[in-house]
C-alpha cells in the first residue's frame, strides 16, 4: 500500500498537466493559492479587531461569536454558499465557486486568530501596561510598542493554528469542482484510485508541514528573545547580593 | 512642587476614594502618602499625572493646571515608578530605560549612552544593558524601573510602592540608594507606601490617610511620631512609636548638668568629693577624651595620661536626636551620657533617667520649616 502511493507519488504523468487532468505543482499552487488569499483575509479582518478587543476590553463577544463559527460544518455551509453565490456569476468565471470557498476558508482562520490575538493582548502584563502609559505613551503607541510585541507568540501560534486548518480545509474547493490537492482526494475516491486519493492526502500534510516550519521559524526572528525566553547560555540571573556586592565595590573606588 | 486643591475621586461605583483633598508637596523633597490598603493613595498619586482623573478640584504642578495639559505630554515630563516595575519584557535593559528619551524622540545613540550613565546610577554593572528583564531578579528590575523613570530627567517622580515586592533586605538597601540618589538629584518625589517605617524613612514630610481617602496628618516624621494629632494616626504609627521616635526627634537644646573634668596631662586632682569617683576627661580644646576613675590607678598626684582613660561611651551632639542622647547615657561608664557642642566641645551631661524624661515629655520644638 505505502509502495502504491509512493509509486503513485513517484510518477512522472502525476507531475505534469494533461488535457483532462492537472498534475500535482498545479494543483499544489492552487492549493496554495486558495490558502494565502484565506489567510490574507482572515489576517486583515482577525488582527486588528483581535487588538482592537484586546487594547479596549470592548466588543469582547465578538470573540465569543467568532468561536462559535467554529462549529459550523464546513462542507454543508460551502454548499449552502455555493447555491446561494454562483447563480450570480456566469460564463467563463470560477468566481462562483472560489468566493464560497474563501468564505469558509475564512470563517476557520479568523476564530484562531481573533482569539489568540485578544488573549494575547489581555496577557499583557498590567503592569507594563500602566508603565507604558504612565510614562507617555498614547493608546496607539502602547498598541503597537508594548501590546503588539508582546502578544506575538500568542498571535503566531493562532496564525499558525489558522494555517493548518485552512491547508487541511481547502480540499474541499474540489469538493464544489475547484481544482487544489483535493483534486486528488475526490478523484481518488470516486475512481476507487486509493493510492493517488492517499497520495493527495501525503501531499497536503507534507504542505502543511511545510507551511508550519516556515511560520515557526518566520516566529523565532519576530519575537523577542525577552519574551520567548531564548537567552544567551552565558547570563544566568545573579542574585540580588551579586548586585550589591558590585555596589559596595564601586562606592568603595570613589 | 505639586498642589493637590480640593481633589476628590469618586469611582462610577460610588466609591469616594479620595475626599476634597488638599495637599503640597514642595519642590525637591520627598513627600510619603501612608495609610491602610484603600485609603486612597494610589488614587491621589494617578491623578497627578492623570492617569486617573479627579472628579473635581484641581492640581498644580508649579503654576501650571496639570487639568490643562495634554495627558502624554503630562506624563512625558513626570518620572512615575510601579509596584512590579513593569518593565516592557520585549525590550533590552537599555531599551526599557531610554522609553521615555525615545518618546521624546531624542536620536537613539543619545537616548542609548543617557540610559547607560542612569544604569551606573542606580548600580548596575554595564553588562545588564543588553538583558532582558526576565534575566533580572525583582530588586535589579525596580532598580531599572527607578532608572528609567530618571531618564528624561524629569523634576517630578511618582512613586507607587517602588520597593514593596522586594525582600526586606534588599529593600532597605533600595531604600537606603534611593535617599542617595536623591540627595544628588533632589526632585520632587511623592512616595506611595502602606509601611510606616518606610514612610518615616524616606519622607521629608508624611502625609497620613485615613480610609475615605481624608487626610488624617501631614507632618515630618518627628513630628507624625511625637505627636500624632489623633488615636488614628497613633494607631497607624504604632504602639512602638515612642521608641521609634527617639532616632527621629530632635531633642532641642538639651539642659544639661556641668561634669567637673580633669585635662589630660595635668595631675589626677587630689582629694575630689565626687561620689562616685568618675572624672571626664578633656583634650585642650575640651573636647571629651575618656572617663577616668578616682582611686583606680592608685595615683594621686600621677599625671593623667590616656592609657588610664577607660573610653566606653558614645558622644551625643546638641541638637542630634534623643535616641543618640540615650546611647550616649546608657553606654557610659559612669552611667552619664556626655553631650557636646556642634564643634566637639563638652557641653554636659545627662543621665539616661533624664532622656526617658524628655521623651516623655518632650521639648517645645520649634515649627518645622516647609
Ligand atoms: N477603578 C476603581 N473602581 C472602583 N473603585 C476603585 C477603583 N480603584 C480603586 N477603587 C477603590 O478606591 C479606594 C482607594 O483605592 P486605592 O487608591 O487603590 O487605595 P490604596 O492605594 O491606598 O490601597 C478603594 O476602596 C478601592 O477599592
Ligand atoms: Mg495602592
Amino acid at each position: 500500500m505505502i509502495g502504491d502511493v509512493l509509486t503513485w507519488l513517484n510518477d512522472p504523468a502525476h507531475w505534469r498537466d494533461t488535457r483532462v487532468d492537472k498534475g500535482i505543482p498545479t494543483q499544489l499552487q492552487t492549493h496554495i493559492t486558495f490558502t494565502l488569499i484565506a489567510l490574507a483575509i482572515a489576517l486583515a479582518l482577525a488582527l486588528p479587531l483581535g487588538l482592537f478587543i484586546g487594547h479596549t476590553g470592548r466588543l469582547t463577544f465578538l470573540v465569543t461569536a467568532a468561536n462559535a463559527l467554529r462549529a459550523l460544518p464546513t462542507v454543508g455551509v460551502l454548499v449552502l454558499l455555493t447555491v446561494i453565490i454562483s447563480p450570480h456569476f456566469h460564463g467563463r468565471t470560477d468566481l462562483g465557486f472560489v468566493i464560497p470557498t474563501e468564505i469558509v476558508l475564512v470563517f476557520l482562520a479568523v476564530p484562531p486568530i481573533l482569539s489568540n490575538t485578544y488573549a494575547g493582548v489581555q496577557n499583557v502584563s498590567a503592569a507594563a501596561r500602566d508603565a507604558a502609559a504612565g510614562m507617555g505613551m498614547t493608546g496607539t503607541q502602547v498598541l503597537r510598542k508594548v501590546e503588539l510585541p508582546c502578544s506575538l507568540p500568542l498571535i503566531f501560534s493562532g496564525f499558525r493554528s489558522a494555517t493548518l486548518q485552512v491547508i487541511a480545509t481547502a480540499t474541499v474547493a474540489s469538493y464544489v469542482t475547484l481544482g487544489g490537492l483535493g483534486a486528488f482526494i475526490y478523484d481518488g475516491l470516486q475512481q476507487q484510485d486509493f493510492p493517488q486519493m492517499i497520495g493527495g492526502g501525503v501531499l497536503v500534510a507534507l504542505l502543511a508541514l511545510l507551511a508550519d516550519l516556515l511560520l515557526a521559524t518566520i516566529q523565532r526572528y519576530a519575537v523577542s528573545r525577552g519574551i520567548s525566553g531564548r537567552f544567551s547560555t552565558k547570563s544566568v540571573i545573579p542574585a540580588d547580593a551579586a548586585t550589591a556586592q558590585v555596589r559596595t565595590a564601586e562606592a568603595s573606588t570613589v | 512642587m505639586i498642589r493637590f486643591e480640593s481633589i476628590t475621586k469618586t469611582y462610577p461605583d460610588g466609591t469616594v476614594a479620595v475626599d476634597s483633598l488638599d495637599l503640597e508637596a514642595p519642590s525637591g523633597q520627598i513627600t510619603v502618602l501612608v495609610g491602610p490598603s484603600g485609603c486612597g493613595k494610589t488614587t491621589s498619586l494617578r491623578m497627578i499625572n492623570r492617569m486617573i482623573e479627579p472628579t473635581s478640584g484641581r492640581i498644580w504642578l508649579d503654576d501650571r493646571d496639570t487639568g490643562r495639559i495634554p495627558a502624554a505630554e503630562l506624563r512625558r515630563g513626570i518620572g512615575y515608578v510601579i509596584q512590579h516595575a513593569g518593565l516592557f519584557p520585549h525590550r533590552t535593559i537599555i531599551d526599557n530605560v531610554a522609553t521615555v528619551p525615545y518618546l521624546l524622540g531624542w536620536d537613539k545613540k543619545k537616548a542609548r549612552t543617557r540610559a547607560a550613565e542612569l544604569l551606573e546610577q542606580v548600580g548596575l554593572p554595564a553588562h545588564f544593558a543588553k538583558r532582558y528583564p526576565a534575566q533580572l531578579s525583582g530588586g535589579q528590575q525596580q532598580r531599572v524601573g527607578v532608572a528609567r523613570a530618571l531618564a528624561a530627567d524629569p523634576p517630578v517622580m511618582l512613586m507607587d510602592e517602588p520597593f514593596s515586592a522586594v525582600d526586606p533586605v534588599v529593600r532597605d538597601q533600595l531604600q537606603d540608594e534611593f535617599l542617595r540618589l536623591q540627595s544628588e538629584l533632589g526632585k520632587t518625589i511623592v512616595f506611595v507606601t502602606h509601611d510606616i517605617d518606610e514612610a518615616i524613612k524616606l519622607g521629608d514630610q508624611v502625609a497620613v490617610l485615613r480610609v475615605g481617602g481624608r487626610l488624617a496628618q501631614l507632618a515630618t516624621p518627628a513630628e507624625l511620631l511625637n505627636r500624632p494629632v489623633d488615636a488614628f494616626v497613633a494607631g497607624f504609627v504604632g504602639r512602638d512609636r515612642g521608641y521609634r521616635a527617639l532616632a527621629f526627634s530632635t531633642a532641642g537644646r538639651l539642659s544639661t548638668r556641668e561634669e567637673p573634668t580633669v585635662r589630660l596631662g595635668a595631675p589626677v586632682p587630689a582629694g575630689t568629693d565626687d561620689a562616685d569617683g568618675w572624672l571626664l576627661v578633656v583634650n585642650d580644646a575640651d573636647e571629651p577624651q575618656g572617663w577616668l576613675k578616682l582611686g583606680e590607678s592608685g595615683a594621686d598626684g600621677e599625671v593623667v595620661t590616656d592609657a588610664m582613660l577607660h573610653r566606653g561611651g558614645t558622644l551625643a551632639h546638641q541638637g542630634g536626636s534623643l535616641r543618640a542622647a540615650l546611647d550616649a547615657a546608657l553606654s557610659s561608664p559612669s552611667g552619664r551620657g556626655v553631650v557636646v557642642e556642634e564643634d566637639g566641645r563638652l557641653a554636659g551631661s545627662l543621665t539616661a533617667s533624664e532622656v526617658l524624661a524628655l521623651i516623655e515629655n518632650p521639648l517645645p520644638q520649634p515649627e518645622p520649616q516647609p
